[in-house]
């Protein structure tokens, strides 16, 4: 048996250990892997996800069980310090020996850190591993006693952005400083350079370029940058972010070939100049570059395994290497392929540039416009893959090819079509290296229907993610091109929508969950039908969470949501945030009394956290008591109708806003739908209210009240557009019972207003046509059947308390009643869960 | 985590008597205390089967995974985690939707009404 021995257990070392583990000749071979991290490898691509929550598992890429599994000796926390190519040895800095017949480095590379005066300084950092992640984080806490903390990157580069919009979302206010004239200079020219710029200036950032930073200063800590021409920056956190510097070290000592920069050398089957020792990922200088993308380094991988393998179909590195990029997160899309910046005379360029949206996009075509050569896509990139997609498969143009970036104006073309036009050798995930071709032989063979089953045969989609768009175009197009319609079914054990279900439980009178399955379904059920199941049931028969809790979402199960310690938040109903002092004193009775932390709501309410399941129904009992319903913060209802304080006594309030707001909370409290529910009522056009960014609003002028719907804030925030107005009070609750009616039965699971109204085929307008000028002939219906579930309103906490089987669900155990033991931590004068 | 380990029917030493059949909610879990162990156990009222698996949830360590919706998936039965719907085989243990470590599962029976769950110790 042969040994095989990979030194580096990074996002290229481990491809080449998730290959061999595939490899039918694996068998002839024995493989180690050193890794100077202490974890299994992980996906650094994704890095900055770890700044949401920490959670490095996310991250992972393989468990020490897999490695265990396919036989992989994994040896972790360990550099490879000593390598002896003639005798083919090396050793570890714990002393460990070991001979090896094949060798490959995928050592990676690390940061460059200019030498500049004063980089020491603790609250200087760089951003590769999820040590250094923490260590970014463990710092940025600290620094939020200071106030005023800024935090600067230096770099404008693919990372430094990156990382900017990471210490900008963790609340720092954040500078980029790039040493060249323009951010992104390898990827970008001019006009998309100063077109970012301006967006991410818009987003807060700071941008400063030219400019070359002389020294770190601050005495211990930093607190400022110098600049040669002499100005200054202030800053309490640096991220330096100035490139990559191949880690050649290893290598080096060995007498192994390197780059005058640095790297090592590799030719086409990434061979260095020691014998059977080869070299993948950023550690590998090939065609005099080193390529500081994943992709690149997968083919290497490939490349270097079939080639010691002997594979007979093996093939070796392509000669140019494909270099397009789309960048992730930094609040706005960027992209660019191939060819960005042609020799002049070289090609024709065709440039769109739209200032005010933000917006630069420019194509580079061969001078007799048949070829796509590149270009550089800024604020919208969406069509990114498919051009990208044109450039790598040279693929023919459309006459005027300005159509590929304006779209084809006049007849409404069809963006997605054009995969089905692409040749079956195109690479759709480059990062796995998949075809167009192998994604259509497994639709076809019937292995896989949807995209998550081409991801499970192929793994396409799982490097950077930047395919899954085009996947599910071709699933869509695939299915479409074999006469088969594409419907968003439930779940494996409904073979329908939600509005067909909908409609056939109305039909057939259907009453439980068990009977709709029985009589719709197959199979036992999921987390998924049931709460839509029960939504349904709510909507249809103005059913409670109560009667069949065990399939309500467990939020709506125990009527409270749970938080990160398996307590429960208790929101009672404020309408529109009209609330009495005695309330106000009741609730903080029950608060002290219950030692429950208690914060005023973005909805105008107050949340009380931390109850044990136990203790929330003599919780709402109490509340009860004092008046209070359930706030249905829960459910997918009707959560708030905020207020403004309105004419009563704004001096520029057009009408009684807060009384209008109570009558429409109390009109649809309870109410459940689809996706939860959000309104606002404003007195006049100044918004006080933020009623444009709610499900429907509702703002007052001279004239009556202009309706507005389809806003949410959210992450996808977007403004309410108008419906009707100026019309009465009357009028405004008949088009909103018209419109949620419409919208309860017609919208999938967890799709909430903003987004059901983009799917819908005429937009506001045929919207406005059903609700205002009724054209389905529907609205007498619709507002029978919600006054229907308005009469039927009742308060579910009030049920379950007052109900002894009901209330038995609270129990937390069945076998004794012993409470649970939970822990919490002090904060401030309250208290908060131990942090995870 | 160490606390838990699964048990199979084979192995049983122990079996403790969790509580009488109609004090376990239709279809839904609910949760019990072995010693200092929490257990979560599980009536599917379609196949008429009884499960158990520990209550913790092995992704935040928190106990709180007898509270979860139980279903099914290409007929394994499972049990999705209230947090952040993290599910787990009821057959096996294993996390069916991610990398989590798994989940221990432990053996129910049915005796004259009450329910017990199987343990080594
Ligand atoms: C408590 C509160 C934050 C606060 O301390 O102020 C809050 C807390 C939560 N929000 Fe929120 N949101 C709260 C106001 C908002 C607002 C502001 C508002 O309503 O004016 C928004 C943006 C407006 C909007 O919804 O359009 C908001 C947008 C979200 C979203 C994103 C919705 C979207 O369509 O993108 C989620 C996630 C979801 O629903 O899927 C969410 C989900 C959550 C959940 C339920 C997350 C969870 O599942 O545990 C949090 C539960 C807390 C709890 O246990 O009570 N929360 N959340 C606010 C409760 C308001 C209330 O009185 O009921
Ligand atoms: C924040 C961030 C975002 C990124 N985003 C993208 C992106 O969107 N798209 C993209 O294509 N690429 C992206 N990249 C780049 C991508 O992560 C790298 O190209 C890829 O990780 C390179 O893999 P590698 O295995 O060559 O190196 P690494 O992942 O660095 O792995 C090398 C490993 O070898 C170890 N090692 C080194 N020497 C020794 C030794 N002597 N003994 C033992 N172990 C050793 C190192 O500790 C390291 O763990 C990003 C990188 C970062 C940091
Ligand atoms: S309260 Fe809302 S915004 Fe805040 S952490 Fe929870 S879900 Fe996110
Ligand atoms: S704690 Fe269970 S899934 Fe996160």
């Amino acid at each position: 048996m042969q040994q095989i021995v990979v030194i580096g257990n990074g996002m290229v070392g481990h491809k080449f250990c998730d290959l061999f583990a595939r490899h039918p000749r694996r068998h002839a071979f024995q493989l180690t892997v050193f890794g100077e991290e202490q974890r299994p490898a992980y996906d650094r691509v994704h890095l900055s996800a770890y700044f949401t929550d920490r959670d490095a598992d996310k991250l992972s890429l393989a468990t020490r069980e897999w490695y265990a599994e396919n036989q992989i000796e994994l040896r972790t926390g360990e550099l490879v310090t000593e390598l002896d190519t003639a005798n083919r040895q090396l050793g570890t800095h714990l002393g460990y020996e070991m001979h090896y017949d094949y060798l490959v480095l995928a050592t990676g590379s690390v940061p460059f850190v200019p030498p500049i005066p004063g980089k020491e300084k603790s609250g200087v950092f760089v951003y590769r591993t999820i040590e250094d992640l923490d260590a970014i984080l463990d710092y940025a806490a600290k620094l939020r006693e200071l106030p005023g903390a800024r935090s600067v990157v230096m770099g404008g580069g693919l990372l430094g952005l990156e990382a900017a919009k990471a210490t900008l979302d963790m609340g720092l206010p954040t500078d980029v400083v790039e040493f060249a004239p323009r951010l992104m200079p390898r990827q970008l020219d001019e006009g998309g350079a100063a077109t970012l710029t301006s967006t991410l200036e818009g987003l807060g950032l700071g941008v400063h370029l030219s400019k070359s930073t002389s020294a770190v200063g601050g005495n211990g800590c930093i607190t400022h940058l110098d600049f040669s021409d002499g100005s200054q920056l202030e800053a309490d956190l640096l991220i330096i972010s100035a490139g990559i510097r191949p880690r050649d070290e290893l290598a080096r000592k060995a007498g192994i070939e390197v780059g005058p920069r640095g790297g090592i050398l590799a030719d086409e089957y990434m061979r260095t100049s020691a014998p059977d020792v080869f070299v993948i990922g950023e550690a590998a200088l090939y065609r005099e570059m080193i390529y500081g993308l994943v992709a690149p380094g997968y083919d290497m991988a490939r490349v270097s395994l079939s080639t010691i393998m002997a594979d007979a179909d093996g093939g070796c590195m392509p000669e140019s290497i494909d270099l397009s990029t789309k960048l992730k997160l930094i609040g706005t899309d960027v992209a660019s392929f191939g060819e960005c910046f042609p020799e002049p005379g070289t090609a024709r360029s065709i440039v769109y540039h739209d200032e005010a949206a933000g917006i630069y996009k420019r194509i580079n075509v061969s001078p007799d416009g048949s070829r796509l050569l590149g270009g550089i896509l800024v604020g919208d990139a969406a069509d990114y893959n498919m051009l990208h997609q044109i450039y790598k498969n040279a693929m023919a143009l459309p006459p005027q090819p300005e159509d590929l970036i304006l779209g084809t104006r006049g007849s409404g073309g069809d963006a997605g079509a054009g995969i089905m036009d692409l040749p079956d050798a195109a690479v759709i995930c480059s990062c796995e290296n998949v075809t167009k071709g192998t994604l259509c032989g497994h639709l076809s063979a019937e292995q896989a229907h949807s995209v998550k089953d081409l991801v499970a045969c192929t793994k396409a989609g799982t490097g950077c993610g930047g395919c899954k768009p085009i996947l599910s175009d071709l699933v869509e197009n695939y299915l479409k091109s074999q006469g088969r319609v594409v419907r968003n079914t439930l779940c494996e054990h409904f073979a329908y929508t939600r509005q067909e279900l909908r409609d056939l439980i109305v039909l057939k009178q259907l009453r439980t969950y068990d009977e709709a399955l029985d009589e719709l379904g197959h199979g036992h059920g999921c987390e998924t039908c049931k709460p839509a199941l029960a939504g349904i049931f709510a909507t249809v028969y103005a059913e409670t969470a109560n009667p069949q809790a065990a399939i309500q979402d467990t939020n709506d199960r125990f009527l409270a949501n749970i938080q990160r310690n398996g307590t429960y938040s208790v929101v009672p109903r404020v309408p529109a945030g009209e609330i009495t002092p005695d309330k106000l004193i009741a609730i903080g009775a029950v608060a002290k009394k219950y030692g429950l932390y208690t914060k005023i709501t973005g909805g105008q309410r107050i949340d009380l956290f931390g109850a044990r399941l136990d203790q929330l129904p003599p919780i709402w009992e109490e509340l009860i008591a004092a008046g209070f319903e359930s706030g249905h913060a829960y459910g997918k209802s009707l959560r708030t109708v905020k207020s403004c304080v309105g004419s009563t006594w704004c001096r520029y309030g057009m009408d009684e806003s807060v009384t209008f707001a109570i009558e429409i909370e109390e009109r649809y409290k309870g109410l459940r739908s689809p996706h939860k529910l959000k309104g606002g009522v404003s007195g006049c056009i100044r918004e006080c209210a933020e009623a444009r960014g709610k499900d429907f609003g509702l703002i007052a002028v001279e004239e009556g009240y202009n309706v507005y719907v389809c806003g949410n804030g959210g992450a996808r925030p977007k403004h309410a557009e108008l419906l009707a107005g100026p019309v009465d009070r009357q009028t405004a609750v008949r088009y909103l019972d018209r419109f949620l009616m419409f919208y309860l039965r017609t919208a999938g699971p967890l799709v909430r207003t903003a987004k059901w109204l983009e799917g819908l085929e005429g937009g506001i307008a045929y919207l406005r046509s059903v609700v205002v000028d009724d054209v389905l002939g529907i609205n007498e219906e619709l507002e029978t059947e919600m006054q229907g579930l308005v009469n039927g309103y009742r308060c579910e906490w009030k049920e379950a308390v007052n109900d002894p089987a009901l209330r038995a669900r609270f129990r937390p155990f069945v076998n004794t009643d012993e409470a649970e033991e939970l822990e919490f931590v002090a904060l401030r004068e309250q208290k908060m869960p131990k942090p995870w | 985590m160490t606390a838990y380990q699964t048990i199979l029917p084979n192995q049983v030493t122990t079996w403790f008597r969790a509580g009488r059949t109609d004090q376990f909610p239709v279809g839904a879990g609910a949760t019990i205390k072995y010693g200092q162990r929490q257990i979560a156990v599980f009536y599917f009222n379609r196949t008429q089967r009884w499960y158990a698996c520990q209550n913790l949830c092995p992704h935040k360590l928190e106990n709180v995974l007898g509270r979860g919706l139980i279903g099914e998936q290409d007929g394994v039965p499972k049990v999705a985690c209230p947090l952040h719907k993290r599910t787990f085989s009821l057959e096996t243990g294993e996390n069916l939707n991610g990398d989590c470590p798994p989940v221990a599962v432990f053996p129910v029976r049915i005796e004259g009404g009450d329910v017990y769950v199987g343990f080594i110790d």
